[in-house]
């Protein structure tokens, strides 16, 4: 649908109404900088204090780069670390494997199951996670209330193991689905997946080729994007694995990291990991095909 | 016949998700109305069907806890559906196309990072000990990060990302075309956000501001780093039962709690989705 948006500006423009837009521009300028302004110190003194925080020992006097070197060194950092990388790659997998098949479904077949899926990805949002977690600890109590030996039980003491609790990914899943399905949803938007499917098909081409070979180049970024925002859902979370008694990362700072070096380890892993987050998501984001976010009719 | 079988494999891709959730969703939630609204008798091991829990979660120290969390999430979430609102707009008239896509990625990690880190970060700056906290006591000076006012100054840190997130793709559907055919019948700026741009929006700035609430209303870990429970909050108290910091007899209270949150995410949900539904049908089509 953003063809006709796209072509329609253009033969709008007259002369009079630049004017007035020109107007417009520069009294929406001033607020601009203003909201921009106040917003830009509220995200970033926080991190830069952070930042500052971690660097500088008041008792000493003196600036040091100690903590970001300190975490790799610190007990049980790569256990926590290895764990959680594996519990988001997992996540991933079986978020993208439900997630990519039924969208496509729905974009082509299946309109009427849009709102569906949007509403289904909109519940984790508003969905307390210790709620959820109430919940799933129950269900997970309920197969341990069987005799041993049942599979019932087996299941529950499986999805709980501590070396790899499954049930953390099963989880993960749910709560990573909003954002997930908003990065695939816009890279959906700005590729003509009809299009895409017919040209293939009509080539000869069967659907896993077609999918695997025409559509998911196309969504890559896309992909990415959502893949990037699930790992970092999985590394900053710590309600529901410390409530399910698990140690990843996220834990694992909180409970071990904080007395190794007078509080600052903590922050400094915190920053850290937000700060490589943003910029892989920032990189990837122009990596596809993808225009800018923006209609380039704006700025003609 | 060939449109039955495609319509059969349309539905073989969608059912697996559906599914899950409905598994992965619906087991757990289940599971808390059951226990909810079940007791155990220590003494004979009987369970029986009871309202107590649910009616003990209405009362005293819960119902202040529900109250407190209602008024934070109310709190915070207007202050950042206003100013999400109004920074999406900005963000939406920018034409740098780094800008745009920073802020937009940028959104993207903040509305999910409220937890742990987001705490050590507002702890750092302005906790005990805290950069900027001198700074903030000289204006305000009974301000601290323990306290109600002090979790309402740092929600918005992943709640105005979040409302930019929800309501960006509205705002860069209101056609420029729009604005010029009101200039054109001599419509000044204001009376075109009165009559086209202001009803476009509305469903939409609305919808943003419910999932701030709900958003809000869900977030834990948080507020748990910040106060270490000094604010009663419906989620702190529910993980503190869980816990083991219970009176006994009261075990299945945290499900009432639970439930009662659910309850909320649901009325949540029932003014989000028609919400959505009316902004849908202007602006994608």
């Amino acid at each position: 649908m953003t063809t006709i948006s796209d072509t329609e500006p253009a033969a709008a423009v007259t002369t009079p109404a630049r004017d007035k837009r020109g107007l417009g521009l520069r009294r929406v300028r001033w607020w601009r900088v203003v909201v921009l302004g106040v917003l830009a110190v509220y995200f970033l003194v926080p991190l830069a204090s952070t930042f500052w925080f971690t660097l500088y020992t008041p008792g000493t006097h003196t600036f040091s780069l100690a903590p970001y070197g300190q975490m790799f060194s610190a007990q049980g950092f790569g256990t926590s670390v290895r764990m959680t990388v594996e519990i988001a790659l997992v996540t991933i997998v079986i978020l993208y494997l439900l997630l990519v098949p039924a969208m496509i479904a729905v974009q082509l077949r299946l309109p009427k199951l849009k709102p569906v899926l949007e509403s289904l990805a909109m519940v984790p949002l508003v969905l307390s996670p210790v709620a959820l977690v109430v919940g799933v600890q129950t269900v997970l109590g309920w197969g341990l209330d069987q005799d041993p030996g049942t599979p019932l039980f087996q299941l529950a003491a499986d999805l709980q193991n501590q070396s790899f609790p499954l049930i953390l990914p099963i989880v993960y899943v749910v709560i990573a689905l909003p954002f997930a399905y908003r990065s695939l949803e816009s890279g959906l938007r700005s590729v003509d997946l009809k299009t895409l499917v017919e040209a293939s098909r009509g080539l000869g081409a069967s659907w896993p080729v077609t999918i695997w070979r025409a559509v998911l180049p196309n969504l890559r970024s896309g992909l990415l994007s959502g893949a990037i925002l699930t790992l970092a859902l999985v590394f900053g979370e710590y309600t529901i694995s410390s409530i399910l008694q698990f140690l990843p990362f996220s834990v694992w700072i909180v409970q071990d990291g904080q007395g190794a070096t007078s509080g600052q380890l903590a922050p400094a892993v915190s920053l850290l990991s937000l700060l490589l987050s943003w910029a892989v998501l920032f990189l990837v984001s122009f990596l596809g095909g993808r225009r800018a976010v923006g209609r380039p009719d704006r700025s003609s | 016949m060939t449109r039955l079988f495609t319509k059969l494999g349309a539905w073989g891709a969608v059912l697996p998700l559906l599914g899950y959730c409905a598994i992965a969703l619906g087991f757990p939630v289940w599971a808390i109305l059951w226990e909810g609204l079940h007791q155990t008798n220590p003494t004979t091991q009987q369970t029986t069907v009871t309202f107590a829990n649910l009616t003990a979660s209405w009362h005293g120290i819960y119902l202040t806890g529900l109250l407190t969390s209602l008024r934070l999430s109310l709190l915070s979430s207007v202050i950042s559906a206003v100013v999400g609102l109004f920074a999406a707009y900005a963000i939406s008239q920018s034409r740098g196309r780094y800008f745009k896509q920073a802020v937009l990625t940028a959104s993207g990690v903040l509305a999910n990072f409220g937890g742990i880190p987001l705490a050590f970060c507002f702890i750092a700056t302005i906790g005990t000990g805290g950069v900027f906290l001198s700074w903030i006591q000289n204006v305000w000076p009974s301000f601290s990060l323990e306290t109600f006012s002090g979790v309402a100054l740092v929600y918005p840190y992943f709640l105005v990302p979040l409302m930019v997130l929800t309501t960006l793709p509205a705002l860069d559907g209101l056609r420029e075309q729009w604005k010029e055919a009101s200039a054109n019948l001599g419509g000044t700026s204001r009376q075109y956000w009165r009559h086209v741009g202001g009803p476009l929006l509305l469903p939409a700035a609305l919808g943003g501001f419910v999932l701030c609430f709900g958003s809000a209303f869900a977030a834990y870990a948080t507020a748990k780093a910040l106060t270490s429970g000094t604010v009663p909050l419906v989620t702190t108290q529910i993980a503190n039962i869980l816990s083991g910091n219970v009176i006994a007899g009261e075990d299945n209270l945290g499900m009432a709690l639970a439930f009662n949150t659910i309850i909320i995410c649901g009325l949540m949900m029932a003014v989000y989705l028609p919400l959505r539904k009316r902004s849908a049908k202007w602006l994608e089509s």
